[in-house]
């Protein structure tokens, strides 16, 4: 059998899968980024005026605003980079985020990129042999080209262990 | 050597009666944390429990705690506020599951025994058995047998219940002066709730209080406090202590922490020279409370914290859960009439508080790491001696310890301890 002649339709298909592969890709460096603890490449990963906030599914379900953290901008997002860096005090620990069950959903008016993906971040601390389920959520996300690179001009983290283990002291 | 027995009973005894040391089984005690329940959570306290805002209609109910018990606040037909425990007056399943609703009757699932918006106990199936067997006995009285319903008052839209049937009205609970700071953030504006906090600390509860009545780590641990001047060794401030000692008010005017002395700057590690934000409107104090103190933190005995951070507004409930655990739930809230922008300044600068706060996180981290090291020092001591020249009671510096001295004096009383 012959193979069937390039279509639109084929066009089509293949930009959806490498748009797919790109957003997989960035969710891999993001969560490379965290986990690293190089706060500031994450704060890099965001548009300038990039929203960003951790939200308790039962607030997201009722449209309430309050998140554990609340950034309107990429500076405020810097700012929660630089004290996670340079001024909190907490216990050290380590963090390792698995990003997965990525969906693309569409196209927003501006061109921005509608897309979710499920996140669960484990928490390690160095007195404890449990690697502990810190958050488990999905991120509700907006991605936008900027130059040859995809970034985040929305990210809510809806997380649903709504009793938060003490502390979230890095950014999910 | 053998071990007897009579070496293994805690002997509760204080090493001394000015409350300067603390033995650890205060905290990390079972037996002291059972006392607490019946005596304090259970006793002659008033404990919040919600916000009228939570539960506007008739119908609205919503899951809450006293001390650990789980309770149900639910408004009635008649418009009152009732709160009961949540708890099948049957076979003691905890019915109500959902974390709020509206509802016109509660139906415990396992056996579908039903309660009004009140507590009381309004329909058993089967209570005359079938086909003339079984059932309830004869003289069985749906009366006698409803869920234990608490003393509720509300005060400014704030909710609270009590086990003891002879509380004093709430004003008077609280005290003059603690009074007027609950009214300063209260100050009658119609409440606007904007979202919960949940979390659960490993420690023990009462070091949630003591933290609150300890502005001496707030100059040293917290650098977003010190760097932006909001409590800081210079600012006029005040630990405020209640006549009883159980409940505290920490206030403190913002500063230009530029001005701050170098002697002052080399005694507070946190303090960050030169430390900027990106965010300028992140500070910003936008007056609009009757007081002279643009962050106040009350800590009402035993289990409510009102947060007036600035503009960012907030409650926090204890739920203990045995000595070495405890729950907070927090709400946040605004006012009806903040415009978008002052709700978004509110939000913004929410990121000072909660979990992942700035100042919140710093905080719960440090109550673990208190709980720590109890725990792994049998029966150690801690000190509390700053401000000798104050006993127990106000202290007019930050350097003190004096309302948490208070504090324990008043828990012993209740404890009889």
């Amino acid at each position: 059998m012959q193979p069937s002649p390039p279509t639109v339709a084929n066009d089509r298909r293949l930009e959806a899968l490498f748009l797919h592969r790109e957003i997989e890709e960035f969710n891999n460096a993001y969560a490379a980024a965290l986990d690293d603890n190089r706060l500031t490449d994450w704060a890099e990963m965001f548009t300038d005026d990039a929203f960003y906030v951790i939200i308790s599914r039962e607030n997201a379900d009722r449209g309430m605003p309050v998140g554990l953290i609340y950034c309107e901008n990429k500076g405020m997002i810097y700012d929660r980079a630089f004290a996670h860096e340079k001024t909190e005090m907490f216990a050290p620990r380590y963090l390792r985020h698995i990003i997965g069950n990525t969906q693309i959903l569409g196209e927003e008016a501006n061109g921005d990129i509608r897309a979710r993906a499920n996140y669960v971040v484990v928490q390690v601390l160095y007195d404890r042999p449990e690697a502990k389920l810190h958050q488990v959520g999905v991120y509700h996300d907006k991605f936008r080209r900027v130059g040859d690179q995809l970034k985040l001009a929305e990210r809510r983290c809806v997380y649903d262990n709504l009793l938060v283990d003490n502390a979230l002291c890095l950014p999910v | 050597m053998m071990l007897r027995n009579a070496d293994m009973t805690q002997d509760y005894v204080w090493p001394n009666d000015d409350l300067t040391v603390i033995p650890d089984w205060v905290y990390t005690d079972q037996a002291v944390y059972e006392r607490e329940i019946e005596r304090i959570f259970h006793g002659h306290t008033w404990n919040y429990v919600a916000l009228e805002a939570e539960v506007p209609n008739p119908g609205d109910f919503i899951r809450s705690n006293v001390g650990p018990t789980a309770v149900v606040v639910a408004r009635a037909a008649d418009g009152t506020i009732n709160v009961f425990e949540n708890r099948c007056a049957h076979r003691a399943s905890e019915f109500c599951r959902e974390l709020r609703g509206n509802a016109r009757a509660f139906i415990c699932p396992y056996h579908q025994w039903t309660y009004d918006l009140k507590g009381n106990l309004i329909g058993i199936p089967f209570r005359r058995g079938a086909e003339g067997k079984g059932g309830m006995p004869r003289d069985f009285d749906v009366k006698q047998h409803g869920i234990r319903q608490l003393a509720v008052t509300s005060h400014r839209g704030v909710v609270f219940a009590s086990y003891a049937d002879d509380m004093e009205p709430l004003p008077d609970y609280l005290g003059p002066e603690v009074l007027r700071e609950f009214e300063a953030t209260f100050d009658g504006r119609k409440l606007k709730v904007l979202g919960h906090y949940r979390h659960s600390l490993p420690g023990n509860w009462k070091l949630y209080h003591e933290n609150l009545k300890d502005p001496y780590h707030a100059t040293l641990l917290h650098t977003f406090l010190v760097t932006f001047g909001l409590m800081v060794v210079g600012n006029r401030s005040l630990m405020l202590a209640d006549k009883s000692g159980r409940h505290g008010v920490m206030a403190s005017a913002k500063s230009d922490a530029k001005k701050l002395s170098g002697d002052a700057k080399k005694e507070m590690l946190a303090f960050k020279e030169g430390l900027t934000l990106r965010e300028k409107r992140f500070m910003n104090f936008i007056e609009e409370f009757d007081s002279p103190w643009s962050v106040t933190m009350a800590t009402i005995w035993p289990n409510l914290i009102v947060q007036r951070e600035m503009n960012t507004l907030g409650v926090r409930q204890i739920v203990p859960d045995g000595p070495h655990e405890f729950v907070m739930k927090w709400t946040m809230f605004g006012f009806e009439g903040d415009d978008e922008e002052m709700t978004r300044h509110r939000l913004r600068q929410g990121n000072l508080m909660g979990p992942a706060g700035y100042l919140g996180l710093e905080d719960n981290e440090a109550i673990k790491f208190v709980q720590d090291g109890m725990r792994r020092v049998p029966n150690g001591t801690h000190l509390v001696k700053l401000d000798p020249e104050n006993p127990q009671g106000t202290a007019d510096t930050l350097i003190s310890e004096s309302a948490i001295r208070a504090m324990y004096r008043h828990w012993r009383e209740a404890m009889g301890l």
